[in-house]
């Protein structure tokens, strides 16, 4: 089992969000993608939409089933990732890298607080959830 | 994602095989199954059309059927011929209630004059005993066996699944033609061997002594077949066109709508459904089984809605990505008017209305055909 790193912030729904400056690049977890399975398709938010803490932004469908996406954190889309767009299986492949998902210009830099560190996400997801 | 484990699941004989290997269990029916294994459900699909791969399908039932009856008492519960069967030789079919409606799909294998293996979904087991049970106490000289602890039972299918099964059975797997049943020795131990299977590729089912699975698996493991999980699984059955009871019908439903017409033999002695069918055959039904392609990167799903212009005209009973096609596929109950190849239609995709073809079961076929 990868490592969660410890630079971002997790959600109990399995997204990570890593603030850099203003933004911050929004994911989810390698305990996401691989209880997920293959990924075939990405449904992400548009660049220049606003998405909001917890609330659904988009879907992750890989051969088993559909799963919502939450945002970790509010703000507007100011980037995502094409590539995982048209290779989804890079985000199978390097979930909190390469295949990150969008990035978001934060509206409300405190709710951060709302979400877990990388040692209390390893917890809950020990223990079966 | 939830993936807590349920103590009360039940394990096959190769639960432990299956950990070693690295797979994701889940339960279905029951029973502790692997999903997939670390390589993931499309490796595992690719290996089952282009190599091999190896499913445990020791939680389906296996039962027997004894006796001076045996196969004349099959004929009255299977809507398949059974007395005709000649020893050796399997079918495909239905076991139907007197309504006609589906308790479950099983293959019969005629292993001799007085004695046929009837395998059954692993859900449906308790359901087919009950009813045959039933329907055996009118009828002398039959006892029903459940043999599904004893025998463990593992899928090898792909192009590459008889030559490997060749190599470890001193040439005896392919003496076995296709839908028959016979034995085989492999490593000093004969096992029944069948050459069916639920993936539309060519390979075996073979049926271990329990004691002997977990060698088995192995040896096959060092031979290079792929352990792959009732993911791939799914995906190969529907690919292949093939119908999962419990998904895609259940005693609601007819084998006529189920598009399983030519899985019927009416004119047995004393086949419990031969009436109702008959007549719903003669009647036809609203609705038929159909399968489609989905546009616009958008995956059909169990219980969607079909709609022919803004307008309800089915149901969408089973769905994925096919790997194979590298396209969206996916089957359902139709009505009859909206079920010919070429008919466009949408599937409400989660609020999101995708377009659909009807095209023509199955969605693949293996060039061994």
């Amino acid at each position: 089992m990868a490592e969660n790193p410890s630079d971002r912030k997790y959600t109990k729904e399995h997204e990570w969000a890593r603030v850099e400056g203003p933004n911050a690049t929004v994911g989810i977890t390698h305990f996401a993608q691989d209880s997920l399975g293959d990924i075939v398709y990405l449904n992400l938010p548009e660049v220049g939409s606003t998405v909001k803490q917890f609330a659904k932004m988009g879907e992750v469908e890989s051969v088993k089933a559909v799963n919502d996406l939450y945002s970790p954190i509010s703000g507007k889309v100011v980037d995502r990732n094409e590539e995982a767009l048209s290779n989804p299986d890079i985000v199978n492949k390097e979930p909190f890298g390469k295949g990150w998902l969008i990035k978001v210009q934060l509206s409300n830099p405190s709710e951060v607080e709302k979400l877990m560190d990388a040692g209390a996400y390893g917890d809950m997801t020990a223990s079966g959830h | 994602m939830n993936i807590e484990q349920t103590p009360s699941l039940k394990r096959t004989q190769l639960y432990h095989a299956h950990l070693k290997a690295g797979a994701k269990m889940v339960p279905f029916a029951g029973w502790e199954m692997p999903v997939s294994y670390p390589r993931g459900i499309i490796s595992e699909v690719k290996s089952v059309r282009h190599a091999a791969g190896m499913f445990d399908v020791s939680h389906m039932g296996r039962l027997t059927v004894k006796g001076r009856n045996a196969a004349q008492f099959l004929g009255t519960v299977c809507s398949a011929d059974v007395p005709g069967l000649a020893p050796g030789r399997s079918k495909y079919h239905v076991i139907c209630n007197e309504q006609g409606g589906i308790i479950d799909d099983a293959v019969v294998y005629r292993l001799t004059e007085d004695e046929c293996l009837l395998v059954v979904n692993a859900g449906n087991k308790e359901g087919v005993l009950g009813w045959t049970g039933r329907q055996a106490r009118s009828m002398d000289a039959v006892e029903i066996t459940d043999l599904s602890g004893d025998l463990a039972m593992i899928a090898v299918q792909g192009p590459q699944a008889v030559p490997t099964l060749d190599r470890i059975s001193a040439g005896g797997a392919s003496k076995i033609r296709p839908f028959r049943i016979g034995e085989v020795a492999i490593q000093g131990a004969r096992m029944l061997a069948a050459r069916t299977g639920y993936t539309g590729e060519d390979g075996f089912e073979i049926m271990p002594p329990s004691d002997r699975a977990g060698a088995l698996w192995d040896l096959l493991l060092r031979e290079g077949i792929e352990p792959s999980g009732l993911g791939a699984r799914d995906v190969c059955r529907l690919e292949a066109g093939l119908m999962l009871h419990g998904v895609d019908m259940t005693v609601e439903n007819n084998p006529i709508e189920a598009g399983l017409e030519r899985f019927l033999y009416l004119d047995g002695s004393g086949y419990v459904a031969g009436q109702a069918l008959k007549r719903i055959k003669s009647e036809g039904t609203r609705r038929i089984i159909a399968g489609f392609r989905t546009s616009g990167r958008a995956i059909p799903r169990h219980g969607q809605n079909v709609l022919k212009d803004g307008k309800p005209v089915g149901i969408v009973t089973s769905g994925t990505h096919s790997p194979t096609l590298d396209s969206d596929i996916g089957m359902g109950y139709v009505d009859r008017i909206c079920a010919a190849p070429g008919t466009r239609l949408q599937i409400d995709v989660r609020g999101r209305l995708a377009d659909a073809e009807v095209v023509p079961l199955p969605f693949y076929k293996s060039s061994r055909g």
